[in-house]
């Protein structure tokens, strides 16, 4: 399968297969105007099948990169100007994440209060677990 | 450094704070009238989202016997908060009123919300099933005023090690003193969760042991720490029956611990504890609720940083 290379824009490559769309859903693009395509199960050497997103005509700080760390910090994003790799950018875990998970615990206070700040702090890297700072309640990005 | 501070878990205490709070706490049960009337020109705002009568009565009489002056409501449906106004701006409002804040709520973490938008000191007094940190304060004040240390016991928790926020609390602050060995005495469906054993037993190197029956382990014990079982719990009256039975302090049970172990409970208890028990020498889970209350002054004296 061929998709045309972008001339300028992001490239989100080696995304572990199957974690596309949830990246994509996590990093809210405007969906009326940008040019968006994702691409599924390629074939990748490094990781044996991956994802791609490709977003066509936006900025390098169109992206997230705490919400491609949290998601799956094995991507790499790759800023793409008049047809050539101008950065590559590793994302990391980061350290604690607002307003992009959300608590599941419905005893937890974030669940009821409205105009509420969810911020949640890296617990276990290994396992990329996350804490909610309100209730403690543990999510695990892996499994998100 | 304490003032200012909030004390939303128990863990936001290190241990040389809880030894400045213990030092103080002796100090006011030695010379109460030395502290008669620190707190006067001061005002606590209690914030009780759900009933609590025991924890509110236990805030408000440390207060009063410190000289200082209490408000705020006692349940929500009779403030602004059952006209469905934001923690963020009832806690705001009181916060431009009162030198310090008490808040009681059924969702976890709601005091840590309370805590962002307050500018006195905001100190958690039960947030649903998460934390309790001045019952906390109250069992080692307990166990440090009648066994004289925190270190070198072997403590019994029994009853519902599962669910009983107390005994997760309890477990967390005693892993940071040295030689604490836990009895954990509980029904199968009751045991302490997974997390706690790994996260805290564990990791700090504490030695314990899981026990079904409590008769095994009472001769060894320096603490018996015992909770409720409570019915809802179960999923039919006949396990409830058959367990809370099993987890009974009575006389004879006493007879079979040692001569100097102590005995605390949280309270309320339903019926865990025989009442024959209370007149035995050993039992402590009334002075326990004293404790509290002096604690909860050690407490007010050095949020707010009063001078005596
Ligand atoms: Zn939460």
């Amino acid at each position: 399968m061929v998709i045309d290379s972008i001339k300028n824009g992001i490239v989100i490559d080696h995304i572990k297969a199957g974690r596309g769309m949830t990246l994509l859903s996590y990093l809210e693009f405007d969906n009326e105007h940008d040019t968006v395509a994702i691409i599924m199960n390629a074939s990748s050497a490094r990781r044996g099948k991956k994802d791609i997103i490709k977003i066509e005509n936006v900025k390098g700080t169109a992206v997230d990169m705490d919400v491609v760390g949290l998601i799956d910090p094995g991507a790499t994003v790759n800023i793409i100007e008049d047809e050539v790799i101008k950065a590559k950018i590793r994302p990391t875990l980061p350290k604690r994440v607002e307003n992009v998970i959300k608590c599941r615990n419905p005893r937890c206070v974030t669940a009821s209060e409205r105009g509420i700040r969810h911020e949640f702090v890296l617990n276990d890297a290994e396992k990329q677990q996350y804490r909610c700072v309100y209730c403690d309640e543990m999510v695990s990005m892996q499994e998100e | 450094m304490l003032k200012g501070k909030n004390l939303l878990e128990p863990m936001d205490l290190t241990v040389q704070e809880l030894e400045e709070l213990f030092a103080t706490a002796d100090d006011i049960i030695e010379n109460p009238e030395k502290y008669a009337h620190c707190a006067s020109g001061k005002l606590m705002g209690t914030l009780f989202y759900e009933p609590s009568t025991r924890t509110r009565l236990s805030f408000t009489a440390a207060m009063l016997r410190l000289g200082g002056e209490v408000m705020g409501f006692s349940e929500p449906a009779s403030s602004s908060v059952s006209k469905g106004e934001s923690i963020a701006d009832t806690v705001k409002t009181v916060a431009c009123l009162a030198d310090m804040i008490v808040m009681r709520h059924p969702k976890e973490g709601a005091p840590r919300i309370a805590a962002e938008h307050s500018r006195v000191p905001v100190v958690n007094a039960g947030d649903g099933g998460h934390q309790h940190p001045t019952q906390t304060l109250a069992d080692l004040m307990t166990i440090r005023k009648y066994k004289g240390r925190l270190d070198h016991l072997t403590v019994g928790l029994c009853g519902d090690l599962m669910f009983g926020r107390t005994v997760h609390s309890l477990i967390r602050a005693l892993s940071r003193y040295e030689n604490i060995t836990l009895k954990l005495i509980s029904p199968r469906e009751l045991v302490l969760p997974e997390y706690v054993r790994t996260s805290v037993i564990e990791k700090n190197g504490m030695e314990y042991e899981e026990v079904r029956r409590m008769d095994d382990v009472l001769p060894q014990l320096d603490v018996l720490y015992m909770t409720r079982v409570q019915r809802e719990r179960f999923f039919n009256e006949d396990d409830y029956i058959r367990l809370k039975d099993t987890y009974i302090l009575d006389e004879a049970k006493m007879n079979l611990a040692g001569k100097d172990m102590i005995v605390l409970h949280p309270l309320p208890r339903v019926n865990e504890i025989a009442q024959e028990v209370d007149k035995d020498p050993r039992a402590h889970y009334f002075d326990q609720v004293q404790m509290g209350m002096y604690m909860r002054m050690a407490l007010i004296v050095k949020l707010l940083g009063l001078e005596v």
